[in-house]
């Protein structure tokens, strides 16, 4: 049942982003093109997922199993520190490199974008060579 | 900054919006997860027993959604202007940046603002200045 509800909230993310636009990084550059021609069309999307979210994760916050008895796994890290914030620069110039983040170059890749492909193919490298690093310093540590 | 009004689709960014946190909501309620892209596809790099299913069934969902859409309307085909060269360095900083940083639009953005999660508001406003900076010395000072 859970692979399930993954399943229909994969497609329904993935619906929300093509009805949304966000699919399509010449729109999504649009919005990231502060200093241009703005799109504020991004800052839309997020104030109603998150009013949706807030709603969602207020329920959520207060139950130790999901609905289908599964256990709640919500984040515990609460630090701010150099791993998050250096990440996520790095993230963000990808992202306004080509116009690409994780959710909407999988859903091109479902379309057939070959430059979609190639886009998803270095990220998941990335997010390799991220893990490989990773591990090693971990072992170095012990 | 002039803004595109052109450009601007107000209804159906939060029509999308509406469905994007639905999604949200389907996974945390249902199965007690959260749907932060970057986290639930690089966990997969590294499977755990009894940790790979749902993954790859979310996954699935959004790359069949296009073929879903299409049952309905249409498809609006994406337009992706990036050189391959660009494709590539943005697709491996996209990766490490959100391994490194624990989360993308997602699950920082969508589902760590709606937890009200200070760390997720800091890596929000540093991907997204980035972002900004980024296209503004691509496009208004190297494109110029």
């Amino acid at each position: 049942m859970t692979v399930l509800a993954s399943l229909l909230a994969g497609l329904v993310f993935g619906v929300g982003l093509i009805v949304s636009g966000m699919a399509d990084p010449a729109k999504v550059l649009g919005f990231l093109d502060l200093f241009g021609h703005w799109d504020p069309s991004l800052a839309l999307v997020m104030v109603a997922a998150i009013a949706v979210g807030v709603i969602a994760f207020a329920v959520a916050g207060r139950r130790s199993r999901s609905l289908l008895g599964a256990e709640m796994k919500l984040p515990s890290a609460r630090h701010i520190d150099r791993r998050l914030v250096v990440g996520s620069l790095l993230f963000g110039i990808g992202w306004g490199a080509a116009g690409f983040c994780p959710g909407p170059a999988l859903v091109a890749l479902g379309m057939g974008q070959a430059k979609a492909w190639v886009f998803v193919a270095f990220m998941l490298a990335g997010m390799g060579a991220f893990e490989g690093i990773d591990r090693g310093r971990a072992k170095m540590r012990r | 900054m002039t803004i595109d009004w052109t450009a601007f689709t107000p209804w159906h960014a939060l029509a999308g919006g509406a469905l994007i946190g639905l999604a949200a909501a389907l996974l945390v309620l249902l199965n007690g997860r959260i749907a932060g892209i970057s986290g639930v596809l690089g966990a997969l790099l590294v499977p755990k027993r009894g940790d790979i299913a749902w993954r790859v069934a979310f996954i699935g969902g959004l790359v069949a959604a296009p073929f879903v859409y299409t049952l309905f309307d249409a498809l609006p085909l994406p337009r992706i202007d990036a050189s391959m060269g660009a494709l590539a360095a943005a697709g491996l900083l996209v990766g490490i940046g959100t391994r490194y940083g624990s989360g993308c639009t997602s699950g920082h953005g969508v589902c760590g603002l709606s937890r009200l999660s200070p760390r997720s508001l800091v890596a929000t406003l540093a991907f997204m200045g980035a972002g900004f900076a980024t296209v503004f010395v691509l496009r208004h000072i190297v494109g110029a």
